[in-house]
């Protein structure tokens, strides 16, 4: 009975409450999967620094290396550290019950992240941390308040501040809003570059998302033009049929 | 199989179609349903979404079976083997991507040909029974729908079908053991799923078939109807033929084929160009795995069911709302008898009945839109106020459609040859 209140909570509340993303406003990731240096990159990064803790074990490596136009010596000198073998998918060693006391959440698998969360949602988490003390990691994020993942990439970002404005409301109370973030420290990389890098790795979570659809749009193109010859055939048929139909 | 062979006598062509028809009714049945079966010579666009709702059955029919070959029903394994099917399987996307395609056609040319039927008042006499044999089929389609939904095992397939479930605990009494037994669990789990599996796959595509088999007689006893209202079969030529009528094979059939056409170049352009229609045919949060523990930010379900859905909510009592929700869909079968009009067709038709139809169809297009939005108390209330007209539609209509002026029907149907 109280599984089924839930539910119709769940299901009746509004969603704002809800929302994925905390109505953090969203900016335009621009990756295009058909780029395929930035995919290059993009997996590159994404097995530097995703996936230690991230599992994608849907995707195969040989699967990345024949669509990225990457060799097999290639692939298994810069992608494979662990000794895996080419066809197998990208699992990792990480144990859920070390993840779970380390973060206390397992880090969620990255297969299908950019289809169930969209690439803008990956591309401003991915900018969004700040330091923030009170966090156990030290750093918190916009998009995702109180999201248990360290900023994995501060390194190279360097660590940057949030500044907020304050506006009071009708009772009088000041609510804080995000305003823009301050560079605190410099990463390794500039702005710019790490917006790219960011880009790149979103850019391949699109693609292993579904990796098929490189080919499935090419494909599209000839499929359409035939149908579209077949439909001014028909038509051309019905019209010679219906002469007789006065 | 044709009539002019069987006609001619000589052939081994001939000869087979001769033994065979000495032990079973083929060319008979060609005859009286395809070649001899005369329909109304002006029937336009409207009239193409009955063959292309039985197409979109066979590519479900087709696409399913390849697909049960590689799916695995059980909650562990079933939205890998999805992905499996997705990026191992040979071609397995794109089969895959018809079916997911296909259900939300299959619901598009439906609900296209039941407005094709009110705009032209295919349902009245003689053509009740199949116009109830139609709404049948409707129910068939939606529970197949239903339970299709909660085999991909992502989380709003979960959450989905732990509301619609949880609807049937509003019938008073037997309401909690009813989802019970419906679920096989206290939950949505592996049992439920292999049953959901069992009745998609086998159960109801079985019903769907003898079903539609069912309609197509009733259509071809009582004939078609046409934009005219006009019945055809008053007015026959000296050979028996209607002469409003055109033999079904060839003229229709290659008219549907222009239908098909049209048809699956916007299907390939949504398969090929945007299999997720942004959302709609397939769900972000259904990306993700089911998860008992935890909702997706917005559980609604999929844009087929949302008109209904946004009645339901616009009720704050749940019994009721599911109440009014089985009483929305339950309408559509009584059309034949709220239906007092002398005439059939929307073509003599008064402005009363003109101003009604068009009232219902943007209140079904906005509930349906609104099903789809977070209830806020804004949207609620837009839901309230198109529900009231979504009723009124139904239960006005026998006082409406009497006292409406109508014009007088002609005797043969309107048709100018190109």
């Amino acid at each position: 009975m109280r599984t089924k209140l839930l539910v119709l909570l769940a299901a009746l509340a509004p969603a704002a409450a809800f929302a994925a993303g905390g109505g953090a406003h969203l900016e335009r990731a621009g990756n295009d999967v058909g780029n395929r240096a930035s995919l290059q990159r993009g997996a590159a990064n994404f097995v530097n620094y995703c996936l230690g803790c991230h599992s994608a074990k849907y995707v195969r490596y040989n699967r990345v290396a024949t669509d990225l136009g990457i060799s097999e010596e290639q692939l298994v000198e810069n992608l494979m550290f662990t000794g895996e073998r080419p066809h197998d998918t990208m699992r990792i060693g990480i144990n859920p019950t070390d993840a779970m006391r380390w973060f206390g959440v397992v880090p969620p698998d990255l297969s299908l992240i950019a289809r169930a969360r969209g690439t803008d949602y990956l591309y401003t988490f991915l900018r969004s941390f700040y330091a923030d003390p009170s966090r156990p990691t030290g750093v918190n994020n916009i998009v995702l308040p109180g999201t248990s993942m360290p900023h994995v990439l501060w390194s190279l970002q360097g660590v940057q501040e949030a500044v907020w404005e304050g506006h009071p409301d009708a009772q009088g109370n000041v609510q804080k809003h995000f305003k823009e973030f301050k560079p605190a420290s410099t990463g390794s990389l500039t702005a710019d570059e790490y917006d790219q890098f960011v880009r790149d790795t979103v850019n391949f979570l699109d693609y292993i998302g579904e990796p098929v659809q490189l080919k499935r749009t090419k494909l599209g193109f000839p499929v359409i033009a035939f149908l579209i010859f077949f439909t001014l055939l028909a038509w051309a048929l019905k019209k010679e049929y219906w002469k007789d139909v006065k | 199989m044709s009539s002019s062979q069987t006609d001619k006598g000589g052939g081994r062509l001939a000869a087979l179609t001769q033994w065979i028809d000495d032990r079973f009714p083929m060319t008979k049945l060609w005859k009286e349903q395809v070649s001899e079966y005369y329909a109304p010579k002006n029937m336009n666009f409207w009239y193409f979404f009955g063959s292309l709702a039985m197409m979109v059955l066979v590519i479900q029919i087709l696409t399913g079976i390849f697909l049960t070959m590689s799916y695995k029903p059980s909650a562990a394994e079933a939205f890998s083997s999805v992905e499996y099917i997705m990026r191992d399987v040979e071609w397995g996307w794109l089969i895959r991507y018809m079916h997911s395609t296909g259900a939300s056609a299959f619901f598009i040319v439906v609900y296209l040909h039941m407005f094709r039927a009110m705009l032209y008042g295919s349902y009245q006499k003689p053509r009740e029974l199949l116009w109830i044999f139609g709404m049948v089929i409707y129910f068939a389609l939606m529970a197949e729908a239903f339970f299709g939904y909660l085999l991909p095992w992502g989380n709003m397939s979960y959450w989905g079908a732990q509301v619609i479930v949880s609807l049937f605990g509003a019938i008073p009494v037997v309401g909690d053991s009813l989802t019970e037994w419906i679920r096989g669990d206290f939950f949505i789990s592996d049992v439920t799923l292999n049953r959901f599996f069992a009745l998609h796959v086998a159960a109801i595509p079985l019903v769907l078939v003898f079903l539609v088999i069912a309609h197509l007689m009733a259509l071809h006893e009582v004939g078609s109807n046409n934009p005219d209202g006009v019945d055809i079969k008053k007015v026959k030529g000296p050979d028996g033929i209607p002469l409003d009528g055109i033999a079904f094979h060839p003229y229709y059939t290659v008219k549907d084929l222009v239908g098909v056409g049209v048809f699956l170049i916007i299907f390939c352009l949504i398969i090929f160009f945007a299999p997720t229609m942004g959302g709609y045919f397939l769900e972000h949060a259904n990306f993700e795995p089911a998860n008992a523990l935890q909702t997706p930010p917005h559980i609604a379900p999929v844009w087929y069911f949302t008109p209904f859905y946004a009645i339901l909510r616009s009720v704050p009592n749940k019994p009721m709302g599911a109440a009014l929700m089985g009483v929305a869909v339950l309408l559509f079968v009584f059309l034949p008898w709220l239906d007092r009009s002398k005439v059939k067709s929307i073509r003599y038709r008064g402005p009363i009945f003109k101003f009604a139809i068009t009232a219902f169809a943007i209140s079904f297009l906005a509930l349906g839109y609104l099903g789809l939005q977070p209830a806020t108390p804004g949207y609620t209330n837009a839901a309230r106020a198109f529900s009231v007209v979504y009723f009124a539609f139904f239960l006005l209509m026998p006082w409406y459609s009497s006292i409406d002026k109508t014009k007088p029907v002609p005797t043969r149907v309107t048709y100018h040859a190109h």
